[in-house]
This record gives C-alpha cells, sequence and structure tokens, in this order.
C-alpha cells in the first residue's frame, strides 16, 4: 500500500473544478468551526464560575448581532450555491464532438457499447482528452455509474435513458463504482476507467476483434424486428421515414414539439402511443418487453447514424 | 426531601396495571424511555458488527446478503424506532407540560395509546428482522424494494407504518396541550425554547408522517398485490417514490434535531447562568426550519434524474435552510459571553452537541453545492455527515437533556465524575469513528458496502477503533444510571439552580406536578447576576 | 364519554372543548396530507399519462358515482341538521338526522361494493384479473390508484358511520351534553369525508368526459 490516501486522483479539468470548490468550502468550513470552536473554548474559560472576568454586561442590543450574523451567512451562503450550481451546469452541455458510448447496467455489472462495437464489462477503455458522452440505462433496478476521479456520477433508472459527459484529461486508471445500493453483489459491481493515448486506444479498439459497428448492428436489428417494414420506402404503412430525423424538432399529433434525441426513439419504440408524430395514425406496435436495453441501444445508434450530421444535443 | 405522606408518580400506585394503563405522562415517558433505549441498543448492536465486519476490505463476518440487511435493519432501528421518537416521546412527554405549568397532555388517553401503537411497530419490525431481516437499506428505493428484494419487506414496513400513527398522534396532543393548556401568564414568549422546539418539531410530526403513511401503503400495496405504480414495467415512475418517501424522510431529520436543539437552548442558560441569547430570533427560527424543511427533500435526489431547475431550486433552499440553524449556533455561543459557566455534565453533552452540529451542519453546506454533490453523494461523506447531526448532534442533545432533567425524573443525584467522564470519552470517540468517513466519502468510498478497495483500510479501521470508544461512552451512563436508582443520593427540587416551571415541584414529581397551578409572571432564563429569577413568582 | 365531567388537566370545560376542537382539526390536518400524497401522486400520472388515464377513466361508472357524490352531500346535509337540532334542545330530530346520515352512508357504501362488483366482472381490478392485454399497463396504474383512493375512503366513511351511531345511541342515552363540542367535532369528521370525495369524484370519474 503505497501511503495513506487523503485525495482521489484528479483526472479532468472539471474535477479540477470541484476540488477548487471543495477547497473553498474547507476553508469556509474550518473558519466557521474554528470560529464556533475558539468562542466557545475562549468563552468557556474565561466565563468559567469563579473567574474575575468583567461582567457588567456591556451588550444590550442583540438585534445588530443578530442581523450581522443572519446577513454574513446568508451571503456567503449565495455565493456557494450559485458556484456549485454554475459548475454543475456544465454537466448539462456536452460538446458536439463527444463520441457516444451506451451503458448498461443490470444486477451485478456494467455493459458498456463502443460506436465501434466493442463491448465491455465492468470496465471502460477511452482516449485521453476526448470528450465521451454516455447513455445509461438500466435493465432491473436503479444502479448508479460512478467515477471518482472525474467527480461525476449518475443514477441509472429503469425505463428511462441517462447521461452522462466527461473528458478525462489524464492518462491512468481509475476506479469504476455503483453507487446506488441494488442487492447482494452492490459491492462488486464496478471496475475501471482506462484512460488512454490516442495510439493507444486506437490499438485497443482493433484488439478488441473485428466487429460490426453499433449503427450497423442496429441497421441489421431494425431489419429483424420489422422496423423497416413501415419505416423505409416501400413499406405497406404509413409510417415516417427516419433519414434526417435524429435531433431534429418532431411535431406531435397533441400540437407540441420534441426534439428527436435518444430518449424519444428508445420511448418510441417502448411505448409508441406516448408521443405520436403529427399526421400519423397511433399504429405502430410496442416492443416492450420484447428488445433488451442491449439492443435498444443498437437501434438507436443506427437512428442517430442515418439522422443529419452533428445531430446531438 | 422525603415525605412519606406525599406520593410521587413513582410511588403513588403501584403494580404492573398501574403502569400499563397509566395516563400520566411522567410515566408514559418512562414507558417510551425503556423503548428507546431497547431500540437503541438494538440498533447499536447492528452497527457494531458493521464497523466490525468494515475493518477487513473483504467480507469479515458474513455473506453480502448478511451485511445488506444489517445496514438495513440499523437504519431502520435507528430513524424510526430511536431518533424520532427520542426527545419528544421522552422529555417532551415529561418535561413539557411542567414547563408550560399543566397537569397533564391534553389527551391523555391517546398518549397511552401513542405508546401502545409505538411499541406494536417496533415488535412487528423486531419480529421481521429476528425472523431474516430485510435488505433493502432504510430508503426502500423502487423498484429494487418490491420486484427485486427478498427478506420481510412487508412485516418490516408495516411496523414501521404502524409506529407513524404513534408519531402523528404525539405531534397531535403536542400542538394542543402548547396552545390550549398553558398556564395563567405563560404567554407564548414566555415559554422555554424547548417548548417552541417541541411544538415546531410537533408541527412536523403531524403534516409530514402521513405523508410516509401513504407512501408505505404504496410500497406494501405493490409487494403485496404484485404491481408496480413505481415500476417502469407497468409504466410507472421509480422517481416518484423518491420524491414522495424525501418529501416525509427530509422533514424527518428536522424532527429528529429539533428536539436536541431546544435541549440545548435550555441547558446552556442554566449553566452559563444568563439568559439565552436572542430569544425572539432562537423560537422564530425553529419555526422557520420546520417550514423551510419540507421544501428542500429534492437535494437528496440531485443524481437521480431530477429535473435540472428543480435540482437548482432546491440546492438554493436547502443553503436557505442552514442559515436559521446557524443563527441558532451563533446564540448558544453568544449566551456564554459573561456567564458565570460550570461544567456538569449537561453542560459538557451541550458543549459536544454545538462543536459537533456545527461540523455537521458545515458539511451539509459542501452537499447543498450541486456540483460537489455529483461527486460525494452516496458516499461515506453523507454517511458521516448525517451521523454529525443525529449522533453528534441529536444523541449528544438526548443525553444532555437526559443528564438535566434525570434528578427531576428520578429524585435521585447520579456521580457528576462519571457522567463527565463518559460524555468526553463519547466525544473523541465520535469524532475518531466519523471524521474519516468524511475523507473516505471524497475519495469516493460509496454507500453500502461490505466490500471495498483495499487502499481504503487504514481509514475504516480508524473509524471502526473510534467505534469502540464511542460504545463504551455510551454503555457507561448504563452503570451510573443504574447506581444512581438504586443507590444514589436524593435529589432537591432545583440541584441547578434554574429558572424552569418544572424545577418549581418536587423531585420527582407528585402526580398532578403542581401542587397549585402556578401564575408565571416573567420571561424564561431570568439570571440576574448569575442568580435565577423563577418564572412563576420570586424564589 | 360524559362530558359533564372535565379531564382534571383542564381548568374549566371550556377549555377542554377547545382543545377537543383543535385536536379534531389538527386531525383532519394530517388526513389531508394522507390523501394529499395519494391524490399527488395521482396527479403527477394524470398529467404524465393523459390520454391512457382518460381512456381508463372512462371505464368508470360515472353514473353510480354521480349518485354516489349526491348520496353522500345529502348525508352532510343531514349531519348538519342533526348538530343544528341538538343545539336547539331537541333529542329526537338529532337521532334521526344521525340516522340518516348514517344510512345514505350506508348505502353509499352499497353503491361503491357494486361498482367494485362490476369492476370485477369486467375485469378491471389489478393483482385479481385485470385484463393487461386489452387496456395495457397505464391503465391498470390508474385503477390501482383507484382503488386505493375509493378504498380508503370507504374505510374512513365507514368508520364515520360507526361514529355516527355510537353519537346517536349517546344522544338517545342522555350521555352528549347539548352545549358540548362532540357532535359538532363529529361533523367535522363526516364532513372532511364528504369533502375527500369531492375531490376524488372529478379527478377520478370525470377525467376527459368535459368534452
Amino acid at each position: 500500500m503505497p501511503g495513506l490516501p487523503f485525495w482521489p486522483p484528479t483526472a479532468s479539468g472539471y474535477a479540477s473544478q470541484i476540488n477548487v470548490l471543495f477547497g473553498a468550502l474547507l476553508i469556509v468550513g474550518a473558519l466557521t468551526a474554528g470560529l464556533v470552536f475558539f468562542l466557545m473554548l475562549f468563552f468557556a474559560n474565561k466565563y468559567r464560575h469563579g473567574s474575575n472576568a468583567d461582567r457588567s454586561g456591556t451588550t444590550k442590543k442583540t438585534w445588530r448581532f443578530e442581523v450581522s450574523w443572519t446577513a454574513a451567512t446568508l451571503l456567503i451562503f449565495v455565493g456557494l450555491a450559485v458556484w456549485g450550481a454554475d459548475i454543475y451546469l456544465h454537466l448539462y452541455n456536452p460538446p458536439a464532438n463527444a463520441v457516444q458510448i451506451f451503458v448498461v447496467g443490470k444486477q451485478w455489472m456494467w455493459k458498456a457499447q463502443h460506436p465501434g462495437g466493442q463491448r465491455e464489462i465492468n470496465a471502460l477503455h477511452v482516449p485521453v482528452g476526448q470528450p465521451i458522452r454516455l447513455v445509461l440505462a438500466s435493465q432491473d433496478v436503479i444502479h448508479s455509474f460512478f467515477i471518482p476521479a472525474l467527480r461525476i456520477k449518475q443514477d441509472v433508472v429503469p425505463g428511462r435513458y441517462e447521461t452522462m459527459w466527461f473528458r478525462a484529461d489524464k492518462v491512468g486508471r481509475y476506479h469504476l463504482f455503483c453507487a446506488e445500493y441494488c442487492g447482494t453483489d452492490h459491492a462488486h459491481m464496478g471496475g475501471w476507467i482506462t484512460v488512454m493515448e490516442p495510439r493507444d486506444f486506437g490499438r485497443w479498439l482493433q484488439a478488441q476483434g473485428g466487429q460490426e459497428t453499433l449503427a450497423a448492428q442496429g441497421k441489421d436489428l431494425f431489419r429483424r424486428y420489422g422496423c423497416s417494414g413501415c419505416h423505409e420506402a416501400g413499406g405497406t404503412v404509413r409510417a415516417p421515414r427516419l433519414e434526417g430525423v435524429f435531433g431534429s424538432p418532431v411535431p406531435l399529433s397533441d400540437g407540441s414539439v420534441v426534439i428527436a434525441d435518444e430518449r424519444y426513439v428508445r420511448d418510441s419504440i417502448l411505448d409508441p402511443k406516448a408521443q405520436v408524430a403529427a399526421g400519423y395514425a397511433p399504429v405502430m406496435p410496442t416492443f416492450a418487453g420484447q428488445i433488451g436495453e442491449d439492443d435498444l441501444a443498437k437501434l438507436v445508434a443506427y437512428v442517430e447514424s442515418i439522422g443529419p450530421e452533428q445531430a446531438r444535443r | 426531601m422525603n415525605a412519606p405522606h406525599q406520593p410521587s408518580y413513582l410511588s403513588a400506585t403501584v403494580g404492573i396495571r398501574s403502569w400499563l394503563l397509566t395516563t400520566d405522562h411522567k410515566r408514559i415517558a418512562l414507558l417510551y424511555f425503556a423503548g428507546i433505549t431497547f431500540f437503541f441498543f438494538i440498533g447499536g448492536i447492528a452497527a457494531t458488527l458493521i464497523r466490525l465486519e468494515l475493518i477487513t476490505p473483504g467480507p469479515t463476518l458474513g455473506s453480502p446478503d448478511f451485511y445488506n440487511r444489517l445496514f438495513t435493519m440499523h437504519g431502520i432501528i435507528m430513524v424510526w424506532f430511536f431518533l424520532i421518537p427520542s426527545i419528544p416521546t421522552t422529555m417532551g412527554n415529561f418535561i413539557l407540560p411542567m414547563m408550560i405549568g399543566a397537569r397533564d397532555l391534553a389527551f391523555p388517553r391517546l398518549n397511552l395509546a401513542s405508546w401502545y401503537l409505538y411499541m406494536a411497530g417496533g415488535l412487528i419490525t423486531l419480529a421481521a428482522l429476528v425472523l431474516g431481516g430485510l435488505d433493502t437499506g432504510w430508503t426502500f428505493y423502487e423498484p429494487y424494494s418490491t420486484f427485486y428484494a427478498t427478506g420481510y419487506l412487508i412485516l418490516g414496513v408495516f411496523g414501521i407504518f404502524v409506529s407513524g400513527f404513534s408519531s402523528i398522534l404525539t405531534g397531535l396532543n403536542f400542538i394542543v396541550t402548547v396552545h390550549k393548556l398553558r398556564a395563567p401568564g405563560m404567554t407564548w414568549y414566555r415559554l422555554p425554547v424547548f417548548v417552541w422546539s417541541t411544538y415546531a418539531t410537533s408541527l412536523i410530526l403531524v403534516l409530514a408522517t402521513p405523508v410516509l403513511a401513504m407512501t408505505l401503503l404504496m410500497l406494501l400495496a405493490e409487494r403485496v398485490l404484485h404491481v408496480g405504480i413505481f415500476s417502469p414495467q407497468l409504466g410507472g415512475d421509480p422517481i416518484l417514490f423518491q420524491h414522495m418517501f424525501w418529501f416525509y424522510s427530509h422533514p424527518a431529520v428536522y424532527i429528529m434535531i429539533l428536539p436536541s436543539m431546544g435541549v440545548i437552548s435550555e441547558v446552556v442558560p442554566v449553566f452559563a447562568r444568563k439568559p439565552l441569547f436572542g430569544y425572539t430570533f432562537v423560537v422564530w427560527c425553529s419555526i422557520a426550519i420546520a417550514a423551510i424543511g419540507f421544501l428542500v427533500w429534492g437535494h437528496h435526489m440531485f443524481v437521480a434524474g431530477q429535473a435540472l431547475y428543480a435540482s437548482l431550486a432546491f440546492s438554493f433552499l436547502s443553503y436557505l435552510v442552514a442559515v436559521p440553524s446557524a443563527i441558532k449556533v451563533f446564540n448558544w455561543v453568544a449566551t456564554l459571553h459573561e456567564g458565570w459557566i460550570r461544567f456538569d455534565a449537561p453542560m459538557l453533552y451541550a458543549f459536544g452537541f454545538i462543536g459537533l452540529f456545527t461540523i455537521g451542519g458545515l458539511t451539509g453546506l459542501f452537499l447543498a453545492a450541486l456540483a460537489v454533490d455529483v461527486h460525494v453523494t452516496d458516499t461515506y461523506f453523507v454517511v458521516a455527515h448525517f451521523h454529525y447531526i443525529m449522533v453528534g448532534g441529536a444523541v449528544m442533545g438526548f443525553f444532555a437533556g437526559l443528564h438535566y432533567w434525570w434528578p427531576k425524573m428520578t429524585g435521585r443525584l447520579y456521580p457528576d465524575y462519571w457522567a463527565r467522564f463518559a460524555a468526553i470519552l463519547a466525544f473523541f470517540g465520535f469524532n475518531l469513528t466519523f471524521f474519516p468517513q468524511f475523507i473516505l466519502g471524497y475519495l469516493g468510498m460509496p454507500r453500502r458496502y461490505q466490500s471495498y478497495p483495499p487502499e481504503f483500510q487504514v481509514w475504516h479501521v480508524l473509524s471502526s477503533a473510534g467505534a469502540s470508544i464511542l460504545a463504551a461512552g455510551y454503555a457507561l451512563p448504563l452503570f451510573y444510571f443504574a447506581w444512581s436508582i438504586l443507590r444514589g443520593p436524593r435529589a432537591p427540587a432545583n440541584p441547578w439552580g434554574a429558572t424552569g416551571l418544572e424545577w418549581s415541584t418536587r423531585s420527582p414529581p407528585p402526580p398532578e406536578n403542581f401542587v397549585e397551578t402556578p401564575t408565571v409572571v416573567r420571561a424564561p432564563y431570568q439570571y440576574v447576576q448569575g442568580e435565577p429569577r423563577m418564572q412563576a413568582g420570586d424564589v | 364519554m360524559s362530558e359533564r365531567a372535565i379531564g382534571f388537566q383542564y381548568a374549566t370545560i371550556a377549555q377542554q372543548r377547545e382543545a377537543s376542537t383543535l385536536g379534531m382539526w389538527a386531525f383532519l390536518a394530517t388526513e389531508v396530507l394522507f390523501f394529499g400524497a395519494l391524490i399527488a401522486a395521482y396527479l403527477n400520472y394524470r398529467i404524465w399519462f393523459g390520454e391512457e388515464f382518460i381512456a381508463a377513466a372512462s371505464l368508470t361508472k360515472v353514473a353510480l358515482g354521480t349518485a354516489n357524490t349526491a348520496v353522500l352531500l345529502t348525508s352532510s346535509a343531514c349531519m348538519a341538521m342533526a348538530v343544528t337540532t341538538f343545539d336547539a334542545g331537541s333529542k329526537r330530530a338529532p337521532i334521526m338526522w344521525l340516522a340518516a346520515t348514517a344510512a345514505l352512508g350506508l348505502l353509499f357504501v352499497a353503491i361503491k361494493a357494486t361498482e367494485w362488483w362490476l369492476e370485477y366482472q369486467e375485469q378491471l381490478v389489478p393483482a385479481l384479473n385485470f385484463d393487461l392485454a386489452r387496456h395495457g399497463g397505464v391503465a391498470e396504474i390508474f385503477f390501482i390508484f383507484y382503488f386505493c383512493a375509493t378504498g380508503l375512503h370507504a374505510l374512513h366513511l365507514l368508520i364515520g358511520i360507526g361514529i355516527v351511531t355510537w353519537l346517536a345511541v349517546g344522544i338517545g342515552r342522555g350521555r352528549i351534553e347539548p352545549a358540548g363540542s362532540t357532535t359538532r367535532l363529529v361533523g367535522l369528521y363526516w364532513h372532511f369525508v364528504d369533502i375527500v370525495w369531492i375531490f376524488l369524484f372529478p379527478l377520478i370519474y370525470l377525467a376527459g368526459r368535459t368534452t
């Protein structure tokens, strides 16, 4: 064991920002606690029963103190709230050039699918300096995808997609944990995030063996599940064509408009009656219970691949 | 002074029926003391086993399933069968009526019913645990709890459901009592802060607990009927469960801390021999904590998939709710200024409370900062935070009150040396147990893990070592309190020279509390040059 | 429970009455939060699943539900008459009004039971015989709420009927003080159970029926 760990590795610029905010909180905390402790001990000593300190009662107006320390407290707290929110908003703005990796959590493992079709279990290999966007799904219960070195965490909820993004700036090997209690082997549902130099990462991708890209596998499934029967040219039933749809606004039959993101595609497959495209009859059958999260990811990747360029949010 | 022809509430009637069918708030308080002490030690045994397990990175005592049931049991017992009832049902029941100059609570029979509901709920949940327990964590997240968890969920949850009615009826009783049974002259602003704190707590008990009741009922419906209101299988929303659960469970933590704050507000003026600084601010802070406490539940769900704008709002409100607590801390410290401070055991516990609650509360600021919370939520940082508040705060406050009002309740004194030793032991044991957990949390050690990466072991070993010292600090009072009851010197009516109404009657009190209903003439905590001026007339 | 006696913790009977009244209001506040939590959860899904919930709501027996609403409102009127006539000093009249209240309450329960029976026949009861293939999962969620809400309401109503009966018997035996608060407090509880129904009825039965 190489000595006592006090601080986790800091593997990204974002993680550094968290370190700074955490440090500021430590300082505010230490100063406040220090003040409270000091005053308590100082008063306890100075004004202990039997001491000859001056107790002539000079402070009569209490509300000046009350207003002052209330105002100071409020000011500091609002400042911290804003700072924390500001960094947090960063998590909601993935850059357009992020590489998308689909992750499925299930009792008790993480499965990742790279766009090139490479699969990993309880591990994630990524190139350094490249923004990575994770689309997370759960096959059973709520899990949570947690990488301490990157200071990021996202609960993975069954029935919906969650997303998170990061850009690792430091080569290395970092813990991956499941952070939401999920049963017997909750503590074993984890592994390693490996951040590699781009060349090493390229070699790693190659070494995973030849397989179709995620989108190509999705295209196969698109045929196999019968989607092309309606959604491609020559289909018997009138259904929306999916070319160019991903990332674009879709008018719905109730008058609202949604952006066709991965959530929309997944929900359309599992619950097609929920958001019907305007001008079309709600005749699409549901595939709930028939398509697992792994295959859903491939289908989403396929629909995304035939969308316009730079379609991701 | 022992006047045998004037019986105390303890000796006025004898026999088991006179205890199990009592409507005397003081006897009911002792019945509750027995219950919560029992459950505290059950929960404590679970904690001991948890800390023993975590000494090694791999499995030590048993299988992962065993560990999962252990921390579930620890959480459920400590939250619902120790912390929530602790101060309100014991000291609230015993002292609050006396503090306001009343003879009993507004509804004494309802009070007894509350105790039976509490015991019934506790025994039902205990049965679940004895039969093999449940492994959901005390938070019962969906869909794990209904469709995946093994164990005696229905039994365990039903016990909590039943005891919830005890909470509701107790809170209702206190609210009506404080409104309607105050002695002549006892205006709202002459009430001791403990009464205000208990009143604020009761508001939460009455308004939040029914939401828990409904949430647990829906959980039970799912589990019994195998239908998923919250499960995606039918289209349900697992996050709706979290909203409903935390809508209760966040205010619940204020149920657990407000009474302790009330105790500290009583103890500090007495042992500093000075009026409480900023009385009006302190009492309205209790109300503010209760009110704003209903608006922050989403801070448990920052990474749960909650909407961005909701998270922003909850973060801001969570900072807001910390302000009244901070104000209270400043007021307690300011009370010490120009006082005549004595370091009896209650005061040592009060100092411990102020220090540890401050640390716990400050770490709450870390958690309220959205970006930091993303990293530390679901880690040991949160575990350390709430143990600083609940154990370092609430339990210390409980012990402060216990040591303060023990002479009044039992009519006996306890050895101050051993009590102070226990307080100091507990303080150091506590910090050694839980401070390393902050470090573990930022390092990334997740919660509810039996096995962990070996590099975390040193911190866990330190924490477990601290736990053994803390356990000793909690075990000691058993011995000297037992000694106190059996052989302790008789206590006078007012051993501490305090100003509250409860000190104007005998120790232990007569069954009707006051021979004559007192008339209150002045505000509480009137110490002039270190000498008390009693609330009802002059001493 | 004789109201002529004052609990030893009270100085005057007026104080005791005030305490009882505040206690009942506090209790009703807890009930508001109890049903409120259920209604909030229901509303969450109602907004989320608008169309499916409206479709499922159309399967409820709105005619019987409307009849029940009339029954319960009338029973509240009877309850109010019981309080008024008792205040005025009569004994026979309030007992009859209370009997009417209880009878209407029982009628409500009977109509409700009929509805549930019909729903059972139509395979709409979750966990027993819900036809998932025909109606879908969201409709099952709707009916879980339906049975939970109407079931809990009916339970509260049955308890109310019991209390009203007890009150009528008590008045008959001269044990209830005319100047006291007991009748009023029972009335409060009864009206509250009525108000819960006033919320449940439009939320559950009338969803989507306005057009």
